[in-house]
């Protein structure tokens, strides 16, 4: 089926519908350097009609030139998306996770439990003031997606825990849901580890029991 | 249509200029002084555009220096970008500097241009020789008087705010006017700055369209807003620095500025640097005072 074709700006995002059905929606949101097609893939048993992005630069999205991301662009991303469905449970695998992490915060009244899964992207950057490479040409791998831009800079994406508690908060503090975030990821870098410790974020719990703890809202 | 024209004593259109492809972003650039000068790189900082150098430029070009400055990507002539971040606009001023020179070179950079230069130079010390901050230091200022529940509050309407933009933005547009209109509007921004330079910064910063004036800077840019970047990295890579260093700051307030106190900076100029601090001065420094700053510079340089 071909996606929907959302407009973030310049980008033309594609949702995918992976399947039909009947009740809330899941959006599903991809790691680093993946894409919709690729995460659609997980098998999830959910009632609802199931949907899967192309973050800006992956998969059938638009892939800009000269870089310039972040992940908050890619929450706007996610964002659109999520008018687009209304009210969902949001599961992110790697960097989708983390996507999925702030919307939780950003939106809360839309975003009914945020699933984070391992996979690429999962951990970010530097919590510190780093000296990294710059460089500034990719050569003919310009304009392909994944973009080389959105793979470099969203791999140093900086998540300082004092950021990230910050979002975890808001989730639990607007959301109206006990326990808005669940970490069913088992690799933990230091935002996880921050985040896991404050109140509203579900630990050790399998995705399938995630999703179904959020299904029952 | 022939633009309406202004004169401002001192301002100097750039010698050349030219545009640049930084990995598919258009990016134009300026140059004033003799091409066979050593060059000197001048860097603007955010909602300015290098035309703002028009003064300060040509006083650094005749103290023997191939000045060449550049408009950051959605700014001034350089194109409108799908994204902007600060990796991106560090990446596209390197892509410039090397198109120019590939031997390290002094810069001087104003405001949030100062901040990427310094990231710059933590990354790439072989780029850059000497470097002169214009107020562009940051410092760790925080809201004391705001309680912690106001200020999650604050956050949560700012990125509620800035995600609703984000819906709307490829519809936005920069509101037209008269050429007088678009200098009082950019006045609230540099409230110490003459009328007859702004209205001059008009005539060489926005374009005139069948309805009026607009600035160029795309109106899908916002400012301010959240995020993780914290001030005090910039801070730290300030320290690490290892090339001469002057650092100027102004001591009187502006919307544009940072806020940033002697006593917040101090302590994280290198070793290989120095701050000089110009009482009564606002955050356009080296456009309040171009002789001054361009002579205290030049000194510098020399």
């Amino acid at each position: 089926m071909s996606p929907v074709m959302l407009q973030h700006n310049q980008i033309s995002l594609a949702l995918h519908q992976v399947r039909e059905g009947t009740g809330r929606a899941l959006l599903m949101l991809h790691g680093l350097g993946d894409s919709a097609e690729q995460m659609s893939k997980i098998e999830v048993k959910w009632n609802g009609p199931v949907w899967a992005l192309d973050f800006t630069g992956h998969g059938q999205s638009t892939v800009p030139r000269g870089g310039g991301y972040s992940s908050e662009i890619l929450m706007a991303d996610a964002d659109i998306a999520l008018r687009h469905l209304g009210e969902a449970t949001v599961l992110g695998r790697g960097l989708g996770a983390y996507i999925a992490f702030l919307l939780s915060g950003a939106r809360p009244a839309l975003v009914r439990g945020a699933i984070l899964l391992d996979g690429p992207g999962l951990a970010g950057g530097s919590i510190h003031a780093t000296s990294n490479t710059e460089i500034n040409d990719i050569g003919e791998r310009a304009g392909t997606a994944p973009d080389p831009w959105a793979l470099i800079e969203l791999s140093r994406d900086a998540r300082p825990p004092t950021y990230t508690t910050t979002f975890a908060r808001l989730a639990a503090n607007g959301s109206g849901i006990d326990e808005p975030i669940a970490v069913a990821c088992k690799v933990t870098p230091p935002w996880v580890e921050a985040i896991a410790a404050e109140p509203g974020v579900i630990t050790d719990i399998s995705m399938q029991d995630a999703l179904d703890v959020y299904a029952a809202l | 249509m022939n633009p309406e024209t202004r004169t401002y004593p001192g301002a100097r259109r750039p010698d050349r200029n030219y545009r640049h492809h930084a990995d598919g972003v258009e990016i134009a650039v300026y140059e004033w002084g003799a091409e066979a000068d050593p060059v000197l790189f001048l860097v603007h900082g955010g909602s300015d555009f290098a035309g703002t150098f028009d003064v300060f430029a040509p006083l650094l070009a005749a103290g023997g220096w191939r000045v060449v400055a550049w408009d950051h990507r959605g700014h001034g002539d350089s194109a409108h970008s799908a994204l902007y971040g600060w990796d991106a606009d560090i990446r596209d001023a390197l892509s410039v500097m090397s198109s120019v020179t590939r031997v390290a070179a002094p810069v001087v950079a104003h405001s949030k241009g100062g901040a990427l230069m310094m990231q710059l130079a933590d990354a790439c010390p072989y780029r850059i020789s000497a470097m002169v901050n214009i107020d562009g230091m940051p410092s760790k200022r925080r809201m004391p008087d705001v309680p912690d529940h106001d200020q999650s509050r604050l956050l949560a309407d700012s990125i509620g705010s800035w995600l609703d933009f984000r819906h709307v933005a490829h519809d936005s547009f920069r509101k037209p006017g008269t050429l007088e209109e678009l200098a009082q509007r950019r006045g609230k921004m540099n409230p110490r700055l003459s009328i007859e330079w702004l209205e001059y910064l008009v005539t060489v910063g926005a374009q005139q369209d069948a309805d009026g004036w607009r600035w160029k800077l795309d109106p899908t840019m916002r400012f301010g807003g959240f995020g993780p970047w914290r001030p005090e990295w910039a801070s730290l890579r300030m320290a690490a620095l290892t090339v001469p260093f002057l650092g100027l700051l102004g001591t009187i307030d502006e919307p544009m500025g940072w806020g940033a106190r002697a006593r917040d900076v101090l302590p994280w100029i290198p070793s290989s640097g120095r701050l000089e601090v110009l009482e009564d001065i606002g955050h356009f420094i080296h456009i309040e005072e171009p002789v001054r700053v361009s002579t205290m510079i030049l000194e510098f340089l020399s």
